[in-house]
């Protein structure tokens, strides 16, 4: 069967809402696009860890202590399993992390922001990751059946996340005028980097057009950014806060928010390597792989003796 | 005579995009084969409760089984999803042809009575 067929087959079947399986025919522009945005994902999910692990050994109580670091772990799975997902797609494990570890692979510009007070972490959940979960919802639906799964079982784990994000600064809210004041200063320094996690406009973005087609994603980076800004502009009421951008205003017409424009400037500038914490991010993960060669030198060691004791046995 | 089964070197990956050890680039992978600090990928399997079956969840790198397990544990049941674990080295694992899909499933095709619709009875039957 010539090229042309196979990819009309696979358009069909995308069109039919059937998913792509590893092993199906696909053509290598879409293997391409997926390794490039499951992977991208996966070190988001690793990256994001270090904002917020941070914070564990500083979290203002014991049972904080314990939801941050369940959280942070939750990250590292969700990590995971993307990056098996990726590996469906046949690239090897180590290749991946090399690409993170030599900058040739991105991850979100999010996570090169720092977390200067404990009301952050409790502005990364409900903003960053409410960003995320309407992202992720979206990809639920998506065509590749191994990132679809991988989703699902994520945005099972995330809405916990959301949810002890907005208590944090529900608390906070109802605290003493710092506490207060912390609240809305960790508002107003997340709320224009979690629109820039949608990414550039439609008319922008080079992924699009492509990805849409072949139902890797299913919502345009400007409709999943306005949903995010219809409802945070409501729940933001619930804390007593304000969101820092005068434009914001609802639309009786449209019926939804209208905002101000994203400083694109800084977003470019960030996702170029220039943001405040770029450099610090990609010392601690190639650091954390590093100083962590034993521990994999050592357990394949160990399960060469185990082995060998249990063939003597 | 058509060949329904293939190998799968990386449990889902097909073979001439494996990397690593296929009987394309058996020479290469000696070499590389060394220098590949990945542990060995497994397929995990899960019992969410007494009583059903083990299901596939995913998979993981780890040095050998039981670690494989140890690590499954922390990845696939941080919230009581599972009593139970297998795991599978994905170099194991044997799939079917999805490009022999058509002929290998057609014998089922049109056996239409081994369904119970198949039939037809009269209302006046009871509890069938």
């Amino acid at each position: 069967m010539s090229v042309q067929e196979l990819e009309k087959i696979f358009q069909a079947k995308i069109d039919d809402e059937i998913k792509i399986e590893p092993k199906d025919w696909m053509p290598e522009k879409y293997r391409y696009s997926l390794i490039r945005q499951v992977s991208q994902h996966a070190h988001s999910e690793i990256v994001g860890m270090l904002p917020e692990g941070n914070w564990i050994t500083r979290a203002p109580s014991l049972k904080r202590k314990a939801i941050l670091l369940a959280k942070v772990q939750d990250e590292a799975g969700h990590g995971l399993y993307l990056y098996s997902a990726t590996e469906t797609l046949g690239v090897t494990r180590e290749q991946t992390i090399n690409d993170l570890h030599s900058g040739k692979a991105k991850y979100s510009s999010i996570f090169n922001y720092p977390t200067l007070t404990w009301a952050d972490i409790g502005a990364i959940g409900w903003l960053v990751d409410g960003a995320a979960i309407l992202n992720q919802v979206m990809l639920t639906r998506t065509s590749y059946g191994p990132y679809a799964r991988a989703m699902v079982r994520i945005c099972k784990e995330e809405s916990f996340h959301q949810r002890q994000g907005f208590e944090i600064l529900l608390v906070l809210s109802m605290g003493s005028k710092e506490q207060r004041e912390m609240c809305q200063d960790a508002i107003d320094r997340w709320w224009w980097p979690s629109l820039m996690m949608f990414g550039p406009h439609d008319s922008e973005s080079t992924h699009s057009d492509q990805s849409m087609k072949w139902k890797i994603k299913r919502k345009s980076n400007d409709e999943l950014r306005q949903s995010f800004v219809d409802m945070i502009a409501e729940q933001v009421k619930v804390l007593g806060m304000k969101l820092p951008d005068s434009k914001l205003k609802w639309n009786e017409k449209s019926g939804h928010h209208d905002f101000g424009e994203i400083d694109w400037e800084e977003f470019w500038s960030v996702v170029k390597g220039n943001g405040p914490c770029n450099r610090q991010r990609m010392e601690a993960r190639r650091r954390a792989w590093e100083e962590g060669q034993w521990v994999r030198e050592a357990a394949a060691a160990y399960s060469k003796k185990r082995s060998a004791r249990q063939q003597a046995a | 005579m058509n060949n329904f089964s293939r190998k799968f070197f990386y449990g889902d990956i097909p073979e001439d995009k494996a990397g690593g050890a296929s009987e394309k680039n058996l020479k290469v992978s000696a070499a590389t084969a060394i220098e590949s600090s990945d542990w060995p990928l497994w397929e995990i399997f899960i019992r969410s409760k007494q009583g059903l079956d083990h299901k596939h969840v995913g998979s993981l790198h780890a040095a050998d089984a039981q670690m494989a397990i140890e690590n499954a544990r922390d990845v696939y049941t941080r919230r009581m999803e599972g009593i139970s674990i297998w795991v599978v080295e994905s170099k194991h694992i044997r799939a079917s042809n999805p490009d022999d899909a058509e002929n290998f499933y057609q014998p089922a095709e049109d056996k239409v009575y081994r369904h119970p619709t198949f039939y037809d009875l009269p209302d006046a039957v009871k509890h069938m």
